[in-house]
């Protein structure tokens, strides 16, 4: 029998299989940001235990860095010290890394693909549940614990169960002002937000083999959200193409034989996936979420949903719930919902085309009145790229503001918040309860219709204005 | 606020023991807790989606210790002083059961440390995350994966009488209590290590010869990060 683009790669990095006990896989990227490494380099160092393969990891800082007056030391004693630990584990420890304000900075799941070092039938984890951003490369990426991290600092390798799989196919073409992030939250509202918990999502059919790179890093970034414990592309020449040139890619010789073996990663025609899942392109338009949880979207023309009408009793509490925390009336047209806070960024969307699609909805427009709209490029590399091209003049001349690299207002851990009841829409991953800030009111929408909604001021599709 | 836990020796039986038992290293820090078998109050949370942003707001992963989480614990919903937790009759429970797919979201660790720190010892949920479901087997926080109409009975339960007590059976696979004996899985091997207090680091470099061979093996054109 076949097997899947998942089996395959798995299948290539096990280290040791016993009956009954976890395969041992082999690591090739381990990526470390300044959150959830401190306590496994300190057991590290306790246990007297180097880090076995320092080429093969790679730190970069971004929860923690503001993306305002980047020169000046982080106001937050706690951040700061954060920061400053993972700095000196680095130099102790013999691992590369991109401190803040250098050029190659970013959020860790924007610098990896940027430099090349994401590449096909790799396995590549961090301690962040955003790590599946690298399937859209055809590798197995996955978010670990510290636990984990630790594990993989130490062995470079980690125990893991074998996952189910999981084909989620797109058939057709995504319609025009339809776009990659759109199509995930799709996805996510079909399937929910555990629906694809102890599976692989490959994400297949037309529509996905459409998608540019960053569009499809975009889609795997999210599998998170639907519970999955990884979400895959297979490498097609897309990916060739981004990869060819990049700098921690093969050249010569070492590139076609890369390449070669690429072209063998694909799903096999006979192989079986444990789920499937087909949905149709055509019938996507641009997706919002009205609620607390990535699951609860909705196409942005419609309304509100009702509470009552949901049969199961513990999705019909949590919108009953998401409702209350969000401010909202079920049977309101989401398009009617006002905003005080736009967010563009994140490693969902903070790459140089999710800026481009920005830009190109507030070219010769203004940000509304009373609005905040903040313009964040995922990395040092992305914000040079679109400052050479006036992309900053653009936001900057339409009244948001140009900020440096960082997670920014993805999350609460860095000076870039929401205030209790403020209401944004926002182009990161998640709606949680407080996840900008406490009491903070997430609408997660795609950088198109976040740079509409800056411009009106409520909920809007460029094709609106 | 630490519950009286019932634990019985780490591998009582020989026929829980796996062979390796003798060579395996333990930990060095920090040891993982052994998990046998706990008898303890139980706290309904009737939330399904209980995100990890929700178990420990992201404030507190600016903390460079292990420690110390467990005033964080669902700090914005502490702030409600309606939250089942604020609940006096609830302070001594040592078991949180909750909704479906519970642990959702970030990668987050400290999600596990801080329900530990807080006195918690097992989750019961219809399901789980699996980020968060790997972080507590890791550290020896049991998660208990149970019907929704069991879990359901178990909040009724406690609501009913906080003062029940459940026990989370690991050697026997089941929990019991409230009048129910709900059996749930776990596999062999994760019992045994859970069971043992064991730490994967030790397991793992027991192989250490295989992963130099397997890294002789590695196509030369995988890019290095240096």
């Amino acid at each position: 029998m076949g097997r899947t683009l998942a089996e395959k790669v798995w299948d290539a990095h096990v280290v040791r299989r016993a009956d009954g006990e976890p395969d041992l896989l082999y690591i090739d990227l381990h990526l470390v940001h300044e959150v959830t490494s401190p306590q496994a380099f300190e057991a590290l160092r306790l246990a007297g235990r180097p880090v076995r393969r320092p080429d093969l990891t790679l730190a970069t800082e971004d929860h923690n860095v503001p993306t305002t007056n980047t020169l000046a030391p982080i106001a937050d004693p706690i951040s700061a010290a954060q920061v400053e630990a993972l700095r000196k584990n680095c130099a102790e420890f013999g691992v590369r890394l991109y401190p803040m304000n250098d050029p190659g900075q970013g959020i860790v799941h924007v610098v990896g693909p940027q430099l090349g070092l994401s590449q096909p039938g790799m396995t590549i984890v961090c301690g962040d549940s955003h790590t599946s951003t690298h399937g859209a490369f055809g590798a197995l990426a996955f978010g670990i614990g510290t636990s984990q991290v630790e594990h993989v600092l130490a062995t470079q390798t980690l125990p893991q169960r074998r996952p189910k799989t999981m084909a989620v196919t797109v058939d057709g073409d995504l319609p025009a002002g339809v776009t990659a992030k759109d199509l995930i939250l799709a996805i996510i509202a079909r399937i929910g937000t555990g629906g694809g918990a102890g599976h692989v999502i490959e994400y297949r059919g037309a529509a996905v083999r459409g998608l540019s790179m960053e569009g499809r890093m975009t889609v795997c970034n999210m599998s998170i959200e639907a519970g999955a414990r990884a979400g895959m592309i297979a490498p097609d020449d897309t990916t060739f193409e981004y990869l060819a040139g990049r700098a921690h890619a093969a050249t010569g010789p070492d590139w076609d034989e890369a390449v070669a073996y690429w072209r063998t990663l694909a799903s096999d025609d006979d192989a079986v996936f444990d789920r499937e899942v087909v949905i149709d392109a055509a019938s996507l338009t641009p997706y919002v979420t009205w609620g607390t949880n990535p699951g609860q979207a909705a196409p942005l023309d419609s309304l509100i949903p009702t509470p009552g009408d949901y049969a199961d009793p513990a999705a019909r509490a949590s919108a009953e719930r998401a409702l209350t925390y969000m401010g909202l009336t079920a049977g309101t047209p989401l398009s009617e919902v006002t905003v005080d806070t736009v967010f563009i960024g994140s490693c969902t969307n903070g790459r140089l085309s999710d800026l481009r699609a920005a830009a190109d909805v507030l070219r010769g427009r203004r940000v509304a009145d009373g609005v905040r709209a903040l313009v964040v490029p995922g990395s040092m590399q992305v914000k040079a790229e679109a400052e050479a091209e006036g992309l900053d003049e653009v936001f900057r001349a339409a009244g948001a503001e140009w900020r440096s690299a960082g997670c920014s207002m993805c999350l609460g851990m860095n000076p870039d918040t929401l205030r209790p009841g403020e209401r944004s829409a926002s182009t990161s991953n998640r709606n949680f309860e407080g996840r900008q800030g406490p009491g903070g009111r997430t609408h997660l929408v795609s950088p198109a219709v976040a740079a509409a909604t800056a411009v009106t001021g409520q909920l809007t599709a460029p094709a609106q204005l | 606020m630490r519950s009286p836990l019932g634990v019985e020796p780490a591998g009582a039986r020989d026929r829980d023991r796996h062979p390796d038992h003798d060579i395996v290293q333990r930990g060095a820090f920090p040891a993982m807790e052994a998990f046998t078998i706990h008898t303890g109050r139980a706290v309904p949370l009737r939330r399904s989606d209980v995100d990890t942003d929700q178990i420990i707001p992201s404030e507190w992963l600016k903390r460079i210790e292990r420690t110390g989480f467990g005033a964080g614990l669902f700090s914005e919903w502490r702030a409600d002083e309606g939250f089942v937790l604020n609940n006096p009759a609830y302070a001594e429970a040592s078991i949180l059961v909750a909704g479906p797919d519970f642990g959702t979201g970030s990668s987050r660790e400290h999600a596990v440390w801080a329900l530990q720190d807080y006195g918690f010892r097992a989750v019961i949920s219809p399901r789980f995350a699996d980020i968060f479901r790997g972080n507590a087997l890791g550290n020896g926080l049991l998660p208990v994966q149970l019907p929704a109409g069991t879990v359901e009975a178990l909040q009724t339960a406690v609501e009913q009488d906080p003062t029940v007590e459940i026990t989370v059976d690991l050697a026997a696979r089941e929990v019991r209590g409230a009048g129910l004996v709900a059996p749930f899985e776990l596999d062999d091997f994760t019992r045994w290590r859970l069971m043992e207090g064991l730490d994967d680091v030790g397991l793992t470099l027991r192989h250490e010869e295989l992963i130099t061979g397997f890294e002789a093996t590695r196509p030369g054109w995988l890019p290095s990060a240096v």
